[in-house]
């Protein structure tokens, strides 16, 4: 059985994000890189079937991007899968979602994978289009936003998590795509004997205008802070004075007996 | 010019949203038709056609059979867009429609500026403009962004609306949300936890502040799916929804999920050592500093 899992490499959320020379995205410098979050949740989940299956599965991990994403493949590669895809690409934020799945579909095509994962969405763009358009490109059956995730003989069983916690449990047949919501399982720390085995790993490299079939169907060349609405008191500086300032405001605002 | 809009249906009930995508509609100037699977005790105020498809023939899911229903309303219709709610629903059958007919999809547009869509990006820590090249596009809107002045009319002229076919994914029923231990809806303070607060063994200092100030332990969801917290004890759009008179978000982002569930507290109290924390946006009071320097000693002054 084949399996692939598609994650991207995004910056910590924490970081604060400049905008770029050409206005469209974050610049680059001085920012730190991770695995999408929802996608440590695919990785876990692909590894852990990959796990149930044995060898007659194998496992690829592909990401879209500058070289800088090989260090979250070879993440995904320490946590178990087999086999490495970068597919290189330097301006990946200049393309749009049905380009980015596109890429991913054209690369899968002939290879056949029996099941797909993807996060539902990245922490930096958030469209949560990507995993359900490269299903619908390859023709698979697909489910977004999985909290629970069973397969056995030809099926998959899941379970989407809805607003307010409420799941629906549906199941399909392969070849399928599902995509991971946070929960779903504990993504494990990669052990040190796994970093050093995954170093011996295949990485393919594949030129993005190689599987670059399409054109964008949207743009943007704008990346701004949000127009601050609220009208709130920012407090800076020594704990002990916060802590007078916020008893201070509690006082005021009779939370706290004066 | 002329929107689309897809309704949701759930558990035999119609869904609220449509309200907001009505709204949506109403601030580009469209006209709108409405697409719903579900039934004809249960349709929308509003204008226009409702193509109505039996939910008990198609499904309350059915991502595939929904999206041909859809597609055979568009074809109709002809609309410049297609309008679904940011939900669960449709996140996951708006990219289907799209790819169909091969058009954009803006995903869950915040505001419309000059006849722009306004979308989150880095975890709502920024904004960004994406404009179709498409001539029809497919949006999906967050959930709250719009919302309708003055009640909700009209009646819709209901149109059957049929497609032949299976689909590929099975729908087996719901579950139910894991039972509360906690009434967060009844508290009248409430003091969270969230991710920044480190570790689990850190939990217990955002207890004591919420008892010193008389409130109940609240959280955000990473520390509910790392097990720090227990679910009962979630604030968010897949948690509990808390409007209390005091909110204090103790090394919580801000993430929309999570907004969804508190911005309607009365007085809301941030605490976060990065100052551009879309928390800031709802927060009336935003504390700069690392939570477990400051809620230890907050806590014991309170105690004084
Ligand atoms: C469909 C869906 C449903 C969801 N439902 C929910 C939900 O119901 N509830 C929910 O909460 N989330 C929900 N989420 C997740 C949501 O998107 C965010 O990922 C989550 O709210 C982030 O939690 P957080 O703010 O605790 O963590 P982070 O986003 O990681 O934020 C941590 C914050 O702590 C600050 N910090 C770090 N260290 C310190 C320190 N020492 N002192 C002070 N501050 C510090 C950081 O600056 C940062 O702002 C949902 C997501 C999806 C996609």
């Amino acid at each position: 059985m084949k399996l692939l899992v598609c994650i991207k490499q995004v910056p910590d959320m924490e970081s604060r994000f400049k905008v770029n020379e050409s206005g469209d995205w974050f610049s680059e410098a001085d920012l730190a890189y991770r695995m999408n979050e929802y996608d440590e949740y695919a990785v876990e989940q692909a590894v852990q079937l990959r796990e149930q299956l044995g060898d007659s599965a194998e496992l690829t991990v592909l990401s879209i991007g500058p070289d800088r994403v090989v260090e979250a493949i070879k993440k995904a590669l320490a946590m178990g899968c087999d086999r490495g895809a970068h597919i290189q690409d330097p301006a990946v934020h200049k393309k749009d979602p049905w380009q980015v799945a596109s890429i991913i579909a054209e690369y899968a095509r002939d290879k056949k994978y029996d099941l797909i994962f993807t996060g539902m969405q990245s922490q930096d763009r958030g469209s949560a289009q990507i995993g359900v358009t490269v299903a619908e490109l390859l023709g698979y059956a697909s489910a977004t936003t999985l909290v629970n995730f069973e397969y056995a003989d030809g099926t998959v069983k899941g379970k989407r998590e809805l607003e307010g916690g409420i799941k629906s449990v549906v199941r399909m047949k392969l070849p399928a795509l599902v995509t991971c919501q946070l929960g779903l399982n504990v993504p494990r720390y990669p052990t040190l004997p796994n970093i050093m085995k995954a170093k011996k790993k295949e990485i393919e490299a594949v030129p993005v205008g190689n599987v670059l079939k399409e054109d964008s169907l949207s743009a943007s060349n704008s990346f701004y802070p949000p127009v601050k609405s609220g009208g709130g008191v920012v407090l800076e500086g020594d704990v002990a004075d916060l802590v007078d300032k916020l008893v201070g405001i509690l006082k005021e605002k009779n939370f706290v007996a004066k | 010019m002329k929107a689309l809009l897809i309704a949701e249906y759930r558990d035999g009930k119609l869904l609220e949203n449509i309200y907001e995508l009505i709204a949506f509609a109403g601030k580009i100037g469209a006209d709108t038709a409405t697409v719903l699977v579900g039934d004809a005790a249960n349709v929308p105020r509003c204008s226009g056609t409702l193509y109505l498809a039996d939910v008990a023939k198609y499904s309350e899911y059915n991502p595939e059979l929904h999206k041909q229903l859809i597609l055979a309303a568009v074809s109709k219709e002809n609309p410049d867009y297609i309008v679904f709610s940011h939900s669960s629903y449709g996140w996951d059958l708006a990219p289907r429609v799209a790819a169909s007919l091969k058009i954009a999809q803006v995903s869950e547009v915040v505001k419309v500026i000059d006849g722009n869509f306004e979308v989150g990006c880095c975890n709502a820590k920024m904004r960004r403009i994406v404009k179709p090249s498409t001539a029809k596009s497919v949006v999906t809107l967050q959930a709250g962004a719009f919302s309708m002045e003055g009640e909700p009319q009209g009646t819709p002229t209901v149109v059957a609306l049929d497609v032949a076919g299976g689909g590929n994914v099975e729908f087996l029923g719901y579950e139910p949300a894991e039972a509360k231990d906690v009434d967060l809806g009844k508290a009248e303070i409430i003091v969270s936890a969230g991710r920044g607060v480190g570790k689990k063994d850190n939990i217990p200092v955002i207890a004591a502040l919420a008892k010193a100030l008389g409130g109940e332990l609240g959280a955000s969801r990473p520390v509910v799916d790392a097990g720090w917290v227990e679910h009962s004890h979630q604030v968010g759009t897949t948690g509990q929804t808390v409007s209390p008179k005091l909110y204090v978000a103790c090394g919580i982002s801000g993430a929309i999920q999570h907004l969804a569930g508190m911005k309607k507290s009365d007085f809301i109290i941030a605490i976060n050592k990065d100052k551009d924390a879309p928390i800031g946006e709802v927060a009336d009071v935003l504390v700069v500093a690392d939570v477990m320097q400051l809620a230890p000693a907050l806590t014991e002054k309170l105690r004084k």
